[in-house]
């Protein structure tokens, strides 16, 4: 039988504070074991949890990027439940009245836009780390390192919208972006900053009933949350094309092999008897805070893309790959503030701006070529000081050294030469050592003009003037 | 009844309670009685009553992000009923 495949996502985002949600230990990522911890992450008796205001901030900023509406008086919850990475046997997140509810993004998938529903965006604290250690006792004994406990996490749950493998990893690349963006979260998959849970389910194609479905965890990149889906998906039709059920339940994902395999069975896990925490007092978020986080919104991707179209010029492509990334942007717009071609600017930033920056695993706002220097360079090139070519040369030295462009021109004599009489001398010098060749190109083997023009080229330096060199050689072979 | 056997049973598997047969039996008594006592609240109609989460009328209490001192590995640790190195030790847990 055919199937439909249904998926939903719930994704932890992990949030770029100094300090905890619920206390005042720093969130910093590698430090000893069990080191940033204190009464209240400890889940000591008596302490007491008090909400860090960036949190609140942060979750409202996630909420108005995915067009979420800001619940007016939310409230936290505990969900209890036992292991040993939580000290107090209980969660503090939030339940019935989450700060964000129905939002929506839009992906694009194969030159098609698709609308996914935002469930809800809720704040909670994540739980401490079990190390498992190559150690003698290593078969009966697990390792905890709390350091992680009670760091602050948004859990954004989508609609089950998603279609395809293709839709989930689409949303969750833009998900991705826009926390990235908005300087929430630093995104970083591997380190646990960014992480992913799927629903997924089979229906029969036209049905619109949803089958059972699986969660499938541990899911830390975009290609694998693709592999496993695609994996759950064969798994699941092969099961009901015998006849059988689906069995709801956790599965964990393996990226060594790319399958899934069950974890355990959820129906009692999941009674996790939410109530109401009554240590922490409810949030109320007035219009004129919502407003103010507003105001503090950068521009956002989609628009940002849109207006590079719109306001430059740009092709499509060019506006994404200078939208893709806010500190890319601000680069492209700290050039095209100083120098008017767009074009120009796009060109060398997607070209050799991002390869040098790739090659030495550097940041763009820490290139030293920096938008000055890159357009100061891109006017010598259009006084014609320099030729496009020689200008990757003065490229290449400029982001080495964070020199002046015009101080490298002048010092390794790169200046264009634009001089007839100058040309017309290394044309006639090259012209001199290939008399055979200029005698077949007279003879009607036009396509020598090639080698002419290298050769006039190389014995510049690179530095002739190339639509003079073109014009001059033409009348001179012509005789 | 309010509740049942099982149901004791049940949550007190929740809890992590190791009950013994007589204190489920005195248990099921007392939480159904107890039940019995919440259940003459359904009597009012509480229709255009919000649920009360709180007790107290306080909203919004804050701190500010600010990293503060710790207590340290070693102070964390000190009530441990098991270590190692910079560790709590704990039964493995099976997934």
């Amino acid at each position: 039988m055919k199937y439909q495949v249904v998926i939903g996502l719930e994704v932890h985002a992990q949030l770029l504070t100094n300090s905890k949600i619920f206390c005042g230990c720093s969130t910093r990522f590698g430090a000893e074991p069990n080191s940033q911890t204190c009464p209240v992450c400890l889940g000591m008796p008596g302490a007491l949890p008090v909400l860090n205001g960036k949190v609140v901030e942060y979750a409202v900023k996630a909420g108005l990027a995915t067009n979420c509406a800001i619940t007016p008086r939310s409230i936290f919850a505990r969900k209890n439940y036992f292991y040993p990475d939580l000290p107090k046997g209980y969660q503090i997140s939030q339940y019935e009245l989450p700060i964000c509810v129905n939002g929506c993004l839009e992906i694009e998938v194969d030159g098609e836009i698709k609308k996914i529903g935002i469930t809800r965006i809720h704040m909670e604290e994540d739980a401490g780390k079990l190390v498992h250690m190559e150690t003698m006792d290593a078969g009966e004994k697990s390792y905890v390192d709390l350091n992680r406990a009670c760091t602050p996490l948004l859990e954004i749950v989508s609609e089950p919208d998603l279609r395809s493998a293709d839709e989930a990893v689409a949303y969750l690349k833009k998900l991705h972006q826009i926390v990235v963006y908005l300087g929430i979260c630093d995104g970083n998959m591997e380190e646990g900053s960014f992480r992913c849970d799927a629903n997924v389910s089979l229906m029969p194609v036209g049905s619109d009933t949803f089958g059972t479905r699986a969660e499938l965890k541990n899911i830390n990149s975009f290609r694998f949350i693709k592999q496993a889906i695609e994996y759950e998906i064969e798994r699941q039709a092969d099961i009901l094309d015998e006849g059988r059920k689906v069995v709801q339940e956790t599965r964990l994902f393996d990226p060594a092999t790319g399958t899934t395999r069950s974890m355990r069975g959820k129906e009692e896990a999941h009674d996790y008897r939410y109530f109401p925490d009554p240590d922490l007092v409810p949030l109320v978020i007035g219009d004129d805070w919502v407003e103010e986080i507003r105001g503090t919104l950068p521009e956002l991707p989609d628009v940002k893309r849109q207006r590079y179209v719109a306001e430059f010029g740009l092709p499509e492509y060019d506006a994404e790959v200078l939208s893709a990334s806010r500190e890319i942007a601000e680069y492209f717009e700290a050039c095209a503030a100083l120098y008017p071609q767009a074009k120009t600017i796009s060109n060398w930033v997607m070209g050799e701006v991002l390869r040098a920056l790739k090659e030495d695993g550097r940041e763009i706002a820490d290139c030293p070529a920096t938008p000055r220097l890159l357009t100061d360079m891109l006017q010598l090139i259009e006084k014609g000081t320099i030729s496009g070519k020689i200008a990757k040369t003065v490229f290449e030295e400029m982001y080495k050294t964070g020199k002046e462009p015009a101080r490298i021109v002048e010092e390794k004599g790169l200046v264009q030469v634009t001089d007839t009489g100058a040309i017309e001398k290394i044309i006639d010098d090259v012209l001199a050592k290939e008399p055979g060749q200029v005698e077949e190109y007279r003879n009607g083997k036009e396509k020598l003009f090639g080698f002419f023009v290298g050769q006039v080229m190389k014995a510049s330096r690179g530095k002739a003037n190339p639509a003079m060199v073109n014009e001059l050689l033409l009348k001179k072979l012509k005789g | 009844m309010k509740i049942t056997r099982e149901q004791i049973d049940h949550v007190a598997r929740l809890a992590r309670l190791e009950l013994t047969d007589a204190e489920k039996e005195m248990f099921t008594g007392q939480m159904d009685a107890i039940l019995a006592y919440v259940d003459k609240l359904n009597e009012l109609d509480t229709g255009g009553i919000i649920p009360t989460s709180h007790a107290v009328p306080v909203e919004n209490v804050f701190r500010e992000d600010v990293a503060t001192e710790s207590l340290g590995t070693d102070r964390a640790l000190l009530n441990a009923p098991d270590r190692s190195e910079s560790f709590f030790r704990v039964p493995k847990v099976i997934e």
